[in-house]
């Protein structure tokens, strides 16, 4: 049976240096996965990999493959534009544009060429609604994202990828810049679209990676050691490395 | 305790030389202020010049500077922003576009008085376009071009990268990113360059000598057809500048008010200069403000 995100032996290599070392790796769809790893350990990279955003940078060569809901993201024919439409990003930093809470929100919408001004208004509501910043921020939707704080910034950004409704949502350490309210906002977030959404968050917080997962993949040194239910990875890991990460030992 | 004296000296020595900077330029403003804005009236800054006689003021060649600012930003500022954008987004790091950066700053360090004579034999004599405001602008362009390309390949520069994976991961063109995302953002910088580059060119004489000219012919403030050749706006018209004006007179002016003339020229001269430099200013805070801050609607 085929998983929704199946990847295959993918190597990365920034210039010579060899990122990820033939991960083999799949998720189903809907619910949220966590990628744990010491810094350096390729998770942020793989991640990257699935919306090819490493494309962007000079030097990066991959091999082997990756598949989402059946499709080749690396195939020739596949556009970049339309598969960054399908598999939204959220970044470690808040980096909402410089324009009004609105204008960000709606930004790919419009890009897309929905005009619509009551559906425009409507995504927005949601999506703010869905990212769990609407309170705070719907008297003043026509203010700068950049007069928020951090917290509502990153909120604002999720709700930039929310309003285009995605298949999937990669979160690349979305709450390690941010204090613990904001981040159990975020979390608490996630859990609640789990449903919808394929979502697959890189964190450094194991206690986060146990409260909110449902399926935990350990990486070390570019290579996957150990994949499978978030409580199993953590209640009864097979692996040495894998137990002595989570207990703490190293990383 | 050593160390102590040590970091007193070189601080006194720093705020010394501070201090003088700022004199020398208090005193060079404050002299051609005190002998030119006395000179400043309505009748000096918009009657036609005189060559024989006293009572002539500056009211084409102020006119003729400002047109030939204006055709030298039409004409520099759609090429450095490509070339500025395409050497902040585009350009990989290789020979060719080494060439490029260094073929800039080789632009950028040329002499004036050359980049005229160059236009002179180029335009001025070999494309038969004579002394005018066209040879003056293209001459211009030359030494705008490269501050230009600099400060727009700077402010995008300046973006995070950040921005730009947060519009390609949202499913925007690189092209779009740029246009949309990146150059908004930097635009506050790149206002504060063009008009910072604004009074430079402003104030420019020795290219000018060479190739817009050192003649102020009468023009006919009712006629606005370009065609004509008596028009204001017709850019093949010999034209002298405010800063040639000045150089003329100190050089070669016969009128009894030379000294006047020429004291009041600069005075304008460096207040309009000063004010380029204040409304980069205000522009580019203004500017990072709206970006940044609440808005109205």
């Amino acid at each position: 049976m085929n998983e929704f995100i199946e990847t295959k032996d993918v190597h990365l290599y920034y210039g010579e240096k060899e990122a990820l070392k033939g991960i083999n790796l799949s998720f189903p769809a809907r619910g949220i996965n966590a990628l744990i790893g010491p810094s350096g350990c390729g998770k942020s990279t793989y991640l990257r990999t699935l919306n090819r955003m490493n494309d962007l940078i000079p030097g990066v060569t991959m091999t082997g493959s990756v598949q989402i809901n059946g499709q080749n993201v690396y195939s020739p024919k596949t556009d970049t534009v339309e598969l960054r439409k399908k598999v939204g990003m959220v970044f470690q930093q808040p980096n909402p544009f410089p324009f009004s809470i609105y204008e960000n929100v709606t930004y790919g919408l419009r890009i897309a060429g929905i005009k619509d001004k009551q559906l425009l208004d409507e995504r927005v509501e949601e999506s703010l609604k869905q990212a769990a910043v609407w309170d705070e921020v719907k008297d003043t939707l026509h203010k700068s994202a950049l007069s928020l704080s951090g917290g509502q910034q990153q909120r604002v950004c999720i709700a930039r990828v929310l309003a285009v409704k995605p298949d999937v949502i990669l979160l690349d350490e979305p709450t390690s810049a941010l204090d613990p309210v904001s981040s159990g906002l975020i979390e608490d977030m996630l859990l609640a679209i789990r449903d919808n959404y394929t979502i697959i968050i890189v964190t450094h917080n194991l206690q986060q990676a146990s409260r909110i997962s449902d399926r935990t993949a350990f990486f070390l040194n570019g290579e996957l050691i150990e994949s499978g239910q978030t409580k199993q990875i953590f209640m009864q890991p097979q692996k040495k490395a894998t137990d002595d990460y989570i207990s703490g030992r190293f990383g | 305790m050593k160390t102590k004296v040590e970091n007193q000296v070189a601080l006194a020595i720093i705020r010394l030389i501070a201090i003088l900077v700022v004199v020398i330029l208090a005193f060079l403003l404050g002299d051609i202020l005190l002998a030119g804005v006395p000179h400043i009236s309505w009748h000096f800054l918009t009657a036609p010049s005189q060559s024989f006689t006293s009572g002539g003021g500056i009211g084409i060649q102020l006119f003729n500077s400002i047109y030939l600012l204006v055709l030298t930003l039409i004409i520099s500022f759609p090429i450095s922003l490509g070339a500025g954008i395409f050497l902040a987004e585009y350009a990989p790091k290789n020979f060719l576009t080494a060439i490029v950066r260094m073929a800039i700053e080789v632009l950028s360090s040329l002499p004036s008085v050359v980049v005229g004579l160059f236009g002179f034999l180029l335009f001025v004599v070999q494309l038969k376009m004579g002394f005018s405001i066209l040879s003056g602008a293209i001459a211009l362009t030359f030494f705008n071009l490269p501050l230009l390309t600099r400060n727009i390949e700077e402010s995008l520069a300046a973006v995070p990268t950040l921005q730009r994976e947060a519009g390609m991961a949202l499913g925007l063109s690189k092209w779009r990113t740029v246009t949309r995302i990146i150059l908004p953002e930097a635009l506050p910088g790149i206002i504060t360059g063009v008009v910072l580059g604004a009074g430079r060119v402003f104030g420019e004489a020795a290219a000018l000598i060479y190739t817009a000219g050192q003649s102020a012919t009468n023009i006919d403030f009712t006629q606005w057809n370009p065609l004509n050749s008596a028009s204001p706006l017709n850019m093949m018209r010999p034209a002298e500048t405010l800063a040639v004006h000045i150089w003329k007179i100190n050089s070669e002016g016969v009128m009894p008010d030379a000294n006047a003339v020429s004291a009041g020229s600069s005075a304008v001269l460096i207040i309009a200069v000063l004010l380029f430099n204040l409304l980069a200013r205000v522009l580019g805070n203004a500017l990072y403000r709206k970006l940044t801050a609440s808005k109205t609607n």
